[in-house]
């Protein structure tokens, strides 16, 4: 990944024990001992250990394990609704677990919005009421705020609900409350807890939908957790993979399942549906050769027999792809004395971008025998992706 | 076997003389400020003609629980005017609302701080057992060293005998709220006393409001016990008649204590289920 990014929130050593003497537990884990010897020798639970992982500006960043990995524990640390044991978190210059009371209460308002698993409306309050609360909390006056809930309200979708409670809104529409609630409060950060856990598939979909729609628009650092890899590829910009309060890999969904950091990640994947998940960019090879605007028909045929290919890519000088020569058009045009090539190309070829799912790739080569074109979204040619290269790439990933 | 006994009661006394003598400017002082609200509060009710109060009541039943509560409180209150008991059931009205009225407002602080703290919460619920499980009739022995023969001593047991529900109903109210939503509250970063006035108080009220329901009716049950001490009212109606061996005034003054009781009960659980 790259490095320069700004970070948000820096996480560094964090653990956190549940229990009466988290020293002992932490000196245990020292020596080694994991968490059920830590359980069994002292009662204690060591809910996170060493944890260290950055959350850059503007990402979606999924936290994901199984139940009991510690998930919910290390998304309150970062806004505190559970102190942490040893480590540092910080956010812009700011040591969140030093904190005094105020300041911490300053931090909330100011750098955090929460989205529960259970959504965790006020039940004696409207929809309005629900979505105004944050911003009531930091003082902010009645006609202002009623403005700004407003506005966050249609943005989930939610006008002309202003006035019902949430126990008459199914649970889909309850979550969008929720959302609300923490997009009007403009905060820095999003922080959402299984927010999606508890809704039935389909309405659970649309709502990873939307959620990458706000998430385009707005580009809010979120902290999204789940314990389902589906929706951790779906809607993770980066994933960190906890297990039993450690972390075991940080990456990108691709990097996660074309490189699982050990056993343990590999089986975590092993149930995926690899094809949906990776792009045209994995299968993606170097081109061997290409042709540039300027040769002649001669220049190009001459390299496609030098590589035994019967068609060539043409580009620009700033590699912009112009088409695709084929071997016969070659021949015809040094037969008509022609010495340009630009007349002669073809665009009866599939081109796609690097981030097109390779199970669509498929039924592009059941119609054309070309390679596949990859190219960015200024036109330049990336690479190709050749049929045997997918069905490589998929078998190799199914293997591990 | 001669084991000397504990002085237990002379204990008790010489800590209750020490309390009067020492206390007697203040125990004046609250007794002469509530026999005022007492007089005033009754005065004013007696004042109103009875069929202009009757009316009034029938309304406010009206509006709060709708025509059947409206038209059973009309008729019960009818009842009790014919019987030639207006007067003692306007006074025990009086007793139970001041004494209800103190006894709610000490208990909701107590209430709130035992739910906000665990030390707190454990020494009072051992007291509030303690309150309740002693007879209610032994109050009125402290409550006449202090205030003397009356209603301000009737009142002083009744809120004792009748505060305990009021603030266990408000401590478990509070603690009742769900952690989710106390966790969403400190999500977003509210203060204790945010938190208390937006979430935790408006979602216990209606828990509070059984409390407060339960303690209006030991209030009425220990009011009328009180007249043994001199309180008025129904309760004296019906100790008369004990004393003159005629069973039919003690049931007609009973039978007014039921319809005032029945009618309380009522009108505070239907406050109860708009709050909800
Ligand atoms: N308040 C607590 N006291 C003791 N143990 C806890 C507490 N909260 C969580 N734990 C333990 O810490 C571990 C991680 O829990 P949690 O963070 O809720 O996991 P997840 O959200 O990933 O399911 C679990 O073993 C859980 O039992
Ligand atoms: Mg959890």
């Amino acid at each position: 990944m790259d490095e320069q990014r700004p970070v948000k929130i820096k996480v560094r050593g964090l653990s956190k024990v549940f229990g009466k003497q988290p020293k002992r537990a932490l000196e245990l884990r020292d020596q080694g001992l994991k968490r059920p010897d830590i359980l069994e020798k002292t009662g204690q639970t060591l809910g996170l250990s060493n944890i260290s992982f950055d959350v850059y500006e503007g990402e979606l960043l999924v936290i994901m394990g199984l139940s009991g990995s510690g998930k919910s524990t290390l998304i309150r640390c970062l806004n505190r609704l559970i102190d942490t044991t040893e480590g540092e978190i910080i956010i812009d210059g700011e040591n969140i677990p030093t904190l005094g009371e105020k300041a911490l209460l300053e931090c909330r308002r100011r750098h955090f919005s929460m989205v529960f698993q259970n959504f965790a409306l006020f039940p004696h309050r409207t929809v309005q009421q629900n979505a105004e609360f944050g911003l009531e909390i930091r003082g902010i006056d009645k006609t202002e705020r009623q403005k700004i809930a407003h506005t966050a309200l249609k943005q989930v979708g939610l006008e002309g609900w202003e006035d019902a409670y949430p126990n008459q809104l199914s649970g889909g529409m309850q979550q969008r409350v929720g959302l609300a609630r923490a997009l009007a409060n403009d905060s820095s950060v999003l922080l959402m807890d299984e927010a999606f856990s508890a809704l039935d598939p389909l309405i659970r979909k649309d709502m990873q939908q939307e959620l990458l729609q706000l998430q385009t628009k707005m580009q809010k650092t979120t902290v999204f957790i789940t314990h389902d890899l589906d929706e951790a590829l779906n809607i993770g910009d980066r994933i960190v993979l906890l297990k039993d309060g450690e972390v075991v890999q940080i990456g990108t969904p691709e990097e996660i399942l074309t490189q699982p950091a050990n056993d343990y990640v590999r089986r975590f994947i092993e149930g995926v549906d690899r094809a949906r998940i990776l792009t045209a960019a994995s299968a993606m090879r170097p081109l061997r050769t290409t042709a540039r605007e300027s040769d002649g028909p001669r220049t190009a045929l001459h390299r496609m027999r030098e590589h035994a290919i019967d068609s060539i890519y043409v580009t620009d000088r700033d590699r912009r792809l112009l088409g695709l020569l084929e071997a016969d058009a070659a021949n015809a045009a040094i037969q008509a004395g022609t010495e340009k090539i630009t007349g002669h190309l073809t665009q009866d070829f599939r081109k796609v971008s690097p981030q097109e799912p390779l199970q669509n790739l498929f039924a592009m080569f059941s119609e054309k025998s070309f390679p596949i074109a990859v190219v960015d979204e200024e036109q330049r040619l990336l690479g190709v992706v050749v049929k045997g290269a997918v069905l490589d790439e998929l078998a190799r990933a199914g293997e591990q | 076997m001669d084991i000397p006994r504990i002085p237990l009661g002379s204990w008790i006394e010489g800590g209750l003389t020490w309390l009067t003598s020492e206390y007697s400017v203040v125990t004046r002082g609250i007794s002469r400020f509530t026999q005022t609200g007492i007089n005033t509060l009754n005065d004013g009710l007696m004042w109103l003609p009875e069929w202009a109060l009757l009316a009034i009541i029938a309304l406010i039943c009206w509006k709060l629980a709708g025509p059947r509560l409206a038209i059973g409180g009309a008729a019960g209150l009818a009842l009790i005017w014919n019987l030639g008991l207006w007067n003692p059931m306007i006074e025990t009205l009086t007793l139970v609302v001041i004494a209800t009225l103190v006894a709610v407002i000490i208990a909701l602080p107590v209430g709130i701080a035992a739910a906000l703290s665990e030390r707190l919460y454990r020494v009072i619920m051992p007291l509030l057992d303690f309150m309740q499980t002693m007879p209610a009739f032994v109050y009125l022995i402290p409550a006449i060293p202090f205030f003397g023969i009356g209603s301000v001593s009737a009142i002083f047991a009744t809120v004792i005998f009748s505060m305990p529900p009021a603030i266990r109903f408000t401590t478990l109210g509070i603690r009742q709220v769900p952690v989710e939503l106390i966790e969403a509250a400190d999500a977003y970063g509210a203060t204790r006393s945010q938190k208390l006035f937006k979430v935790q108080l408006p979602l216990s009220l209606p828990t509070v409001m059984a409390g407060i329901n339960q303690t209006i009716m030991l209030a009425l049950s220990m009011v009328v016990i009180a007249a043994m001490i001199g309180a008025d009212g129904l309760g004296s109606e019906v100790w008369r008649a004990i004393q003159r061996l005629r069973p039919g005034d003690g049931f007609e003054a009973g039978i007014a204590v039921v319809i005032l009781a029945m009618l309380l009960d009522r009108l505070t659980q239907s406050l109860r289920r708009s709050s909800k």
